[in-house]
């Protein structure tokens, strides 16, 4: 696990589910301290690409190494989201106690009574939760139960609860699905602020590119059989998506220079582009 | 009474049993109850409300004990029952359909109280042994004919009302939101649901029992849900499992009167449950695939 | 009056079942708010009819009531929690399984009925409603030791428990085995099931289960708290109920037990929506 492996490296990775292939022969490289998207149609695998480095799906052909090791020897250095509807408003566990259950809750056991006052260490663990609340912003809805909580709220205690080990990877599935518009922007820039300052690898799946966009420094595409990645500037032009999604799809340029995808490229997830197996550009070995 | 041989021949053995008079009036009892019970309970399983259904058919016992006790019909202590357990489960809960944790915590809360105040009731009472085993276990075959009538109502009534609220009960199940918007009266709509059900469990529990209403209740809707998707095949599929497994079940019980009528027409229907999976599980084998994340 | 009444409680039969009851409620109270969390109620409610038809199997092949009721009611919580990772957590699936079940004890039921004399209506009332006082000094020993045992091992995984319950796919991300604990719990449930058929019975069960726990989430929002505060409410309500019981001898304590504990739900709720009334 030293600097110069790469975060992630996914090398000829292949996953079929019975007897549907879900992607094959993929390489891919994810630098240290990058920030960057999976995007694609429905149905071609980001989850499962996801479950990859988590060690919850195994590769049918092809390896994936985390920091340089296997993903069951990261599993400490990884921070994870998973795609997610809302907490029904009759959970009654509160964001600190959920976040609490990031640091400790694989630990047999349960916690003794009043362990603040006689523990050094349950004191730290307790200073850690305040702390990555108060980075994400929460501190004012932690004590309140997470089903009370609006849907930014929820999603913000989440992500708290996926940092609070200070991993070096952070996944994210769909976090900014369900959110408004408002919250979107936030949150997006939550976890750039994370990327950018603290140096973690964020590795988000999204629907929707735009909120993220100004914020990545690498996109995958995922279709069926490959991928396509590199620099929002190289991969995210008309032509690219069009062809992926086998549907016209806009990239258009704002006068700040900003790049805005026109056309809700994910309403057509049916169809299969042709695309060759590898990789087209940039970072992709 | 001599035990009946069975002859093999369907015609013939409906007929045998159509001759005893405690028997024909089980069979048209059970019939109409066996109908109503499957179309509702078909429903209640869509809605995933089958903790609900069970409570108010355990309410039923407290309700009849209450009535035994006060010397008064029987019928009164069991629809009496079941719709006020009915209306305290679904006034205290903000969930549209699926029971969530607080309204989970509630009914289980109710099903507790009744029994307790079924035992409270009926621990006073002399006959203890005799009147709470056949208000758990039923007396499928002492069915009076003035009971049957009363069935008959109900059955009619309970069906009218949930033919006309079916289809936007439905929506209302599956997409809350959207049924609001088209102003469909969602929370009314599931407080009439619950009195439904309660009525359905009050005929049903009058002849099965307390404790066996349930599977008239469940099997065939859960039996059905596994066969098919489609929605009012899912109904109608139902239906005609509520109706066959009752038959079957009073006809084995019948034949072979070792066996308790309780046991004879829950195996029956858990035996057509099993056999619709593994019919589903043969049928989807030649194109069976895994699940995509 | 307070002769007779300290006579009463001092009696065997009432220091058994309050020592029986109190582990016992220990017990319900830890589990209960574990199910609630879970939403699996349901298979509780499953499970006591499980008993029913364990106790009646037990009575028929000659076995001890109590090894009958663990060996039905641990393996009915294993098939329900492995049948709900198959086929995903379908309460019609469950409902189908208890109604045969019962249907089963029925003819369980009757088969002891015809081949032994009277004594099984009574006891098959006992297994549905239970009795705290007729326990046995060696049913208060093994509720003791069963409480103790179940208590244990459910501290050992509370917390991955909680944190699975809460979000099954983080935990598992997490490496919490999220299988392992929730068989590891519905072996817990199953043991409490049996333990409890006798304080309140099987029908009295999901009572136990539901009304101290339901209070106890209302109270607090750290699960562990609830888990406590249940526990607590638990061992109140059975305390109050068999003291209730003794007093007007005409109460069953299993009812008397019952009542009580709705009572707390009633007010935990009642206290919410006050609240809730006055913030608004």
């Amino acid at each position: 696990m030293t600097p110069d492996h790469p975060a992630l490296h996914w090398s000829d990775a292949s996953v079929t589910l019975g007897q549907r292939t879900l992607f094959r022969h993929v390489n891919l490289t994810i630098p240290t301290g990058s920030f960057v998207a999976i995007l694609g149609p429905n149905g071609v695998g980001k989850s499962t690409l996801m479950k990859t480095i988590l060690g919850l799906q195994h590769l049918s052909e092809g390896s994936v190494s985390v920091f340089g090791g296997s993903p069951e020897e990261a599993r400490p250095l990884i921070g994870y989201l998973p795609q997610r509807h809302h907490f029904e408003s009759s959970v009654s566990i509160s964001g600190r106690d959920l976040v609490r259950l990031g640091l400790d809750g694989d630990r047999w056991g349960m916690p003794l009574p009043f362990a603040n006052k006689f523990s050094a260490s349950a004191r730290a663990k307790s200073a850690q939760v305040a702390e990555v609340l108060e980075q994400v912003g929460a501190t004012s809805y932690a004590d309140r139960s997470v089903g009370a909580c609006s849907g930014g709220e929820q999603q913000r205690l989440l992500i708290a609860q996926a940092l609070v080990r200070r991993p070096q990877l952070l996944v994210l599935d769909e976090p900014l699905d369900s959110l408004d518009l408002p919250n979107q922007v936030a949150v997006a820039e939550l976890i750039a602020t994370i990327s950018n300052v603290h140096g973690v690898t964020v590795l988000l799946v999204a629907h929707d590119v735009n909120p993220i966009l100004s914020h990545l420094d690498q996109v995958v595409y995922l279709a069926h059989g490959g991928v396509l990645t590199g620099s929002p500037k190289e991969v995210i032009t008309s032509e690219n998506l069009s062809a992926l999604y086998d549907t016209p799809v806009d990239v258009l340029t704002t006068s700040t220079g900003r790049l805005v995808v026109v056309g809700q490229p994910d309403a057509h997830g049916g169809h299969h582009p042709h695309l060759g197996h590898g990789n087209h550009h940039g970072h992709a070995g | 009474m001599s035990s009946p041989v069975v002859s093999l021949n369907p015609w013939t053995d409906l007929s045998t049993m159509w001759s005893y008079p405690y028997l024909r009036n089980a069979l048209i009892a059970g019939s109409i109850v066996a109908i109503i019970a499957a179309s509702v309970g078909w429903m209640m399983v869509q809605r995933r409300q089958s903790f609900l259904g069970h409570t108010l058919a355990v309410v039923s016992f407290p309700g009849a004990s209450l009535a035994l006790l006060f010397a008064l019909p029987a019928s009164v202590g069991y629809y009496g029952a079941t719709v006020i357990a009915a209306l305290i489960a679904r006034q205290s809960s903000d969930a549209q359909t699926a029971d969530d944790r607080q309204s989970n915590a509630t009914i289980g809360t109710v099903q507790a109280v009744a029994l307790a105040t079924g035992l409270l009731v009926i621990s006073r009472s002399s006959s203890f042994l005799t009147s709470t085993t056949s208000l758990l276990f039923g007396s499928f075959l002492g069915i009076t004919s003035n009971e049957v009538l009363l069935i008959a109502v109900v059955g009619v009534v309970t069906g009218v009302v949930f033919i006309a609220i079916a289809r936007p009960l439905l929506l209302a199940t599956f997409d809350a939101t959207e049924a609001t918007a088209m102003g469909i009266p969602v929370a009314a709509l599931n407080v009439v649901f619950a009195v439904l059900l309660a009525c359905v469990v009050a005929a049903t529990s009058q002849i099965t029992g307390a404790l066996l209403v349930f599977a008239l209740l469940v099997m065939p809707g859960a039996t059905a849900q596994i066969l098919t998707p489609k929605v009012w095949k899912g109904c109608a599929i139902s239906v005609g499992l509520g109706l066959g497994i009752l038959w079957l079940g009073i006809g084995l019980s019948f034949y072979l009167p070792r066996l308790p009528l309780g046991f004879c027409v829950t195996s029956v229907g858990f035996f057509a449950y099993l056999v619709s999976h593994v019919l589903v599980a043969l049928r989807s084998r030649p194109h069976l695939q895994g699940n995509v994340a | 009056m307070t002769a007779s009444l300290s006579t009463t409680l001092l009696a065997p039969f009432m220091v058994n079942a309050f020592i029986a009851g109190t582990a016992i409620a220990l017990l319900t109270g830890a589990v209960g708010s574990m199910l609630v969390l879970r939403v699996e109620l349901f298979t509780a409610d499953a499970l006591s009819h499980v008993a029913f038809t364990g106790a009646m199997a037990a009575l028929l092949l000659g076995l001890v009531t109590g090894v009958g009721l663990l060996i039905a009611c641990i393996s009915a919580a294993v098939v329900l929690a492995l049948l709900g990772r198959r086929i995903g957590r379908s309460d019609a699936a469950i409902g189908t399984f208890f109604a045969w079940i019962l249907g089963l004890g029925t003819l369980l039921l009757s088969l002891a009925s015809t081949s032994s004399s009277g004594s099984t209506g009574t006891s098959s009332i006992t297994v549905l409603f239970g009795s705290l006082f007729s326990l046995s000094s060696t049913g208060t020993w093994l509720a003791v030791i069963g409480s103790t045992l179940g208590l244990i091992a459910l501290g050992i995984v509370l917390r991955p428990l909680i944190y699975s319950s809460i979000d099954a796919s983080i935990a598992q991300a997490r490496g919490v085995p999220v299988v392992g604990v929730s068989i590891a719990f519905a072996v817990i449930v199953g043991c409490a099931t049996a333990l409890s058929v006798q304080a309140v019975g099987a029908l009295l069960f999901v009572g136990l289960v539901a009304a101290p726990a339901g209070a106890a989430m209302r109270a607090t929002t750290n699960p562990f708290a609830t888990t406590a505060l249940s526990m607590g409410l638990s061992v109140a309500a059975v305390w109050t109920g068999l003291f209730l019981s003794g007093m007007i001898p005409s109460v069953p304590p299993s009812a008397a037990i019952i009542l009580v504990a709705a009572a707390f739900f009633g007010t935990a709720k009642l206290s919410e929506s006050l609240v809730a009334r006055r913030a608004r």
